[in-house]
């Protein structure tokens, strides 16, 4: 019975992140493919850590670093992903020829607009 | 049956990290391979992690541990280093 709820946790999570991976090969830019990594592959890797987890529970083991595992990758990939992708906008990576919208640009004061807009300026 | 499943778990991973290692080396920008190298070692995890079950040993607990970390302090370290050419800035936030 404790193998099927584990085979369970494996299965979602390594297809989880099959997902992710795919998304990271197959969208356009820098900002998507971020999306893709840090959402389906970080709940995949704690659903199988948690499957793992589960699994030497019901052979007696308490494993104290597979639970401290699950909460740092819970805590920390969105933090990672945040601060690349900020760094690639400060940057001045392109974004996807069909963005509609960009919003983190507004919201710059005038002295931290990457450089990429004072050229636009400079040629227009 | 169960060994079953934990073996094609053990393929999805693999072809999971063949897919991550593809856009690092091809990632048209530095950022591309930041991104892929911090989901590649989120996904050596999981790969480790279904062989600590299929192996039945708690022996590689730390392991675990170590990678998740070392992935994060790592993309985070190099995401503020090709942002301004330091990692530790005090004059912004």
């Amino acid at each position: 019975m404790i193998e099927i709820l584990i085979s369970l946790f494996v299965l979602s999570g390594s297809l989880l992140s099959l997902i992710g991976s795919i998304g990271i090969m197959r969208l356009p830019d820098v900002y998507a493919r971020m999306h893709a990594a840090t959402k389906s592959a970080t709940l995949g890797v704690v659903l199988l850590i948690l499957g793992t987890f589960t699994y030497f529970l019901a052979e007696g083991v308490f494993s104290l670093q597979l639970l401290i595992t699950i909460v740092f990758v819970f805590l920390t990939a969105p933090v990672a992903a945040m601060i690349i992708s900020r760094s690639a906008h400060r940057n001045g990576v392109e974004l996807w020829s069909q963005t509609k919208h960009d919003e983190l640009m507004e919201s710059y004061p005038e002295h931290l607009e990457p450089e990429r807009d004072n050229e636009k300026a400079d040629n227009s | 049956m169960f060994e079953t499943v934990l073996l094609i778990g053990l393929v999805i991973f693999s072809l999971s990290l063949l897919l991550c290692l593809w856009r690092a080396l091809k990632g048209p920008t530095l950022w591309d391979r930041v991104i892929a190298l911090d989901s590649f070692g989120l996904n050596l995890i999981g790969f480790i992690g279904i062989l600590m079950i299929r192996q039945s040993t708690s022996a590689y607990a730390e392991v675990v541990l170590v990678l998740g970390i070392l992935a994060f302090v790592g993309s985070v370290s190099l995401a503020k280093f090709l942002e301004r050419g330091v990692v530790i800035d005090r004059d912004s936030h």
